[in-house]
């Protein structure tokens, strides 16, 4: 059985006086046992709203949630409040984009770690500090005794992430969700942070889903991958066979607008058309039609179905032909 | 810090100097005086110039200035001639400030205590009914003048609920120690000393308290509103800590800055807010001697409490801003 099952799963905002807005409309996928799964897209594709909904961190009012998110066989979609606290942290842990603004100021990073294991596991504060200073070393933080007197603002922001990669992990979870770890990051730190995490979930055995747009962290990390667009999963595939052979126009922009080093001087990027602010909604005819290459009149009249391709989910009526060179190119 | 803390108290000695030269003249200009004050209009001119001469009030007003500071540095302020005729205007300071800083406590306790609760209901509820009606309540505390909540609870509140409205205490004997009547009784295990101190200084609280309460209620509500969007709280969540710790460490704590500024602005407003109400409940503070002294043009007595008054403002705010280090550990490393 999957570690975590996600089905069905559709987020909808609706505030007062607007439109109601679809941010994630019917996403499934599965993770097994220590397994790596990635999230992709750009940017409001749904993927970090997603992954709130997962640890039940959307706001109660103005977001309803519906579907099922399995963890272990229980739903968490239907825990009580108080039930989920207590899985958040212990179960699920988190970690977010922006390292600096995601610990508390005025509070020592020693105490923001210790509060999560005083909390889940019981710990007195003084065993809880022996515990943080263990923590702080696997996670490659020099000096752990110094760091856990010191607040955020004294740590670099490499060491932050790390510091918030030991708090997301301090109670063992079983389940990782990490949302654009990398992003805020200086690339030469990236690259560290990244394989880091890659080290810790193997060691632990903990499943991770990696929330990213960057496909360079997908080639490096995930065993399978689910695109996203406008809220939907548009293709998903193992890691291999999705980078040998997308399938999907969008996977095959994504994968094609990736700057190269070995490229030519002065050849041009070859980016997708547009942005995700021109689509339409998925009741009538794919949201990706408007900015599609291969889009057909049907693109436009009729929602396409999600099909299973031999091992591979494929929601496109004129999928890209295996072996087609990246679009044509198109003056940045 | 140390370094920062003198700095700071060495422009104190400045503020004060000049303070002091602006309030000489200043009450000088003042129509009348205290000889009209003490012999009335219809004084003979012999007995006038008489008392003129007697109170030193003949001579060129810098003279004037020049003794006072010289007998101020021996600590002699000059004797009162309105306030309390006679009596040394030191010791009308001292025996009226613990009074004034009894009942600005009182009141700031009530505004902190009622203020940052209901700030912080009102954020985690916004746009709720209880968020609506505490905005609205917030709204009619700025606007009600405190006189008239002050008179409103002398004579309506005061006799429904049996409270005294008038003094500090009544004449029950009780031991003096520090000029705190509450502690005062503590110290000398008068409890009922204590007690009867506390019932006269509630109403004047809360009637001085309703401005400061209404503006630390609405500072509180947007800061915690401020914090609440932030990245860690939501950390804080995904830890899956509980409420109350999320509520005290990781929320309250991040939105107490900005309220301990305006506890610090809102003496200035206590010390105001203390001469209408101590004059309406015949609370015997600083307030209501300013308000006897302006009445009878009492020099010594006005120019010394003011003076008292703006070393207060100045030494709460250089506290205010020692507190932000203590808060905030961004600001200690700088």
């Amino acid at each position: 059985m999957a570690l975590l099952e996600v089905r069905d799963l559709t987020v909808v905002f609706q505030r007062r006086g607007e439109e109601p807005f679809r941010a994630v409309d019917g996403v499934s996928f599965d993770v097994e046992p220590g397994q790596t799964v990635g999230l992709v897209g750009e940017s409001g594709c749904g993927k970090s709203v997603t992954s709130l909904a997962i640890m039940g961190l959307l706001p109660k009012r103005g977001a309803k949630v519906t579907g099922t998110v399995k963890y272990d066989g229980t739903d968490l979609l239907k825990l009580s409040d108080k039930e989920m606290r207590d899985r958040r942290g212990r179960d699920l842990g988190m970690v977010f984009q922006d390292p600096l603004s995601s610990l508390n100021p005025v509070v020592p990073i020693g105490l923001q770690v210790t509060e999560v294991l005083e909390r889940h596991r019981g710990m007195p504060r003084k065993e809880a500090m022996i515990e943080a200073k263990d923590l702080l070393d696997k996670v490659g933080i020099p000096d752990p005794n110094r760091r856990l007197k010191e607040y955020p603002h004294q740590l670099s922001g490499g060491m932050r992430q790390r510091a918030l990669i030991a708090i997301a992990l301090a109670c063992r979870p079983k389940l990782l969700i990490a949302d654009e770890p990398t992003t805020a990051l200086d690339v030469t730190i990236q690259a560290q942070i990244l394989t880091l995490m890659k080290e810790l979930v193997q060691d632990l055995g903990t499943a991770l889903v990696m929330i990213t747009h960057d496909l360079g962290v997908v080639a490096g990390l995930c065993d399978e991958v689910n695109v996203l667009y406008g809220g939907k999963v548009v293709e998903k595939a193992m890691r291999h066979k999705l980078f040998a052979e997308p399938r999907h126009p969008y996977t095959h922009g994504l994968l094609a607008s990736i700057p190269r080093l070995d490229a030519a001087p002065g050849e041009k990027l070859t980016p997708i058309k547009g942005s995700v602010a021109d689509n339409i909604p998925w009741a009538q005819g794919c949201a990706f039609a408007p900015r599609c290459p291969n889009a057909l009149d049907v693109c436009v009249q009729v929602t396409p179905a999600e099909e299973d391709q031999l091992g591979r989910l494929l929601r496109c009526h004129n999928p890209v032909v295996p072996g087609t060179p990246a679009a044509e190119e198109v003056p940045v | 810090m140390l370094r920062y803390t003198i700095r700071r108290l060495v422009q104190l000695v400045g503020v004060v100097l000049v303070l002091s030269m602006l309030l000489f003249a200043w009450l000088r200009l003042l129509p009348g005086g205290p000889v009209s004050a003490l012999l009335g209009e219809r004084a003979t001119p012999e007995s006038r110039e008489a008392l003129t001469k007697q109170l030193g009030l003949d001579q060129p007003i810098f003279v004037q200035y020049f003794k006072f500071l010289g007998r101020a540095a021996t600590g002699d302020f000059g004797v009162s001639t309105g306030v309390q005729p006679g009596d040394s205007a030191l010791d009308i300071f001292l025996q009226r400030f613990p009074a004034t800083i009894e009942l600005s406590f009182f009141a700031i306790l009530i505004a902190v205590a009622v203020g940052v609760p209901l700030g912080y209901l009102a954020a985690k509820r916004r746009g709720g009914w209880f968020d609506n009606l505490s905005v609205v309540g917030s709204l009619i505390g700025v606007a009600v003048p405190v006189f008239f909540l002050a008179y409103l609870l002398k004579d309506v509140a005061s006799s429904a609920l049996g409270l005294p409205s008038q003094g500090r205490q009544d004449a029950i004997d009780a031991t003096r120690v520090t000029g705190f009547f509450t502690l005062d009784g503590v110290i000398t295990g008068e409890w009922d000393a204590t007690f009867n101190a506390l019932q006269h200084l509630i109403l004047p609280a809360i009637a001085l308290a309703t401005i400061p309460f209404a503006v630390i209620f609405r500072i509180t509500r947007a800061a915690v509103l401020d914090v609440l969007d932030e990245d860690f709280v939501r950390t804080a969540e995904s830890k899956g800590l509980t409420a109350p710790v999320i509520r005290r460490r990781h929320v309250l704590r991040n939105a107490m800055l900005p309220v301990v500024t305006t506890i610090g602005l809102q003496t200035g407003a206590l010390l105001s807010g203390a001469v209408l109400t101590e004059k309406v409940f015949s609370f015997a503070g600083v307030g209501q001697a300013l308000a006897i002294g302006f009445e009878r043009r009492d020099y010594p007595v006005l120019l010394l409490l003011i003076i008292m008054a703006t070393i207060v403002y100045v030494v709460v705010n250089l506290l205010v801003d020692l507190s932000y280090a203590l808060i905030d550990p961004r600001i200690r490393t700088r």
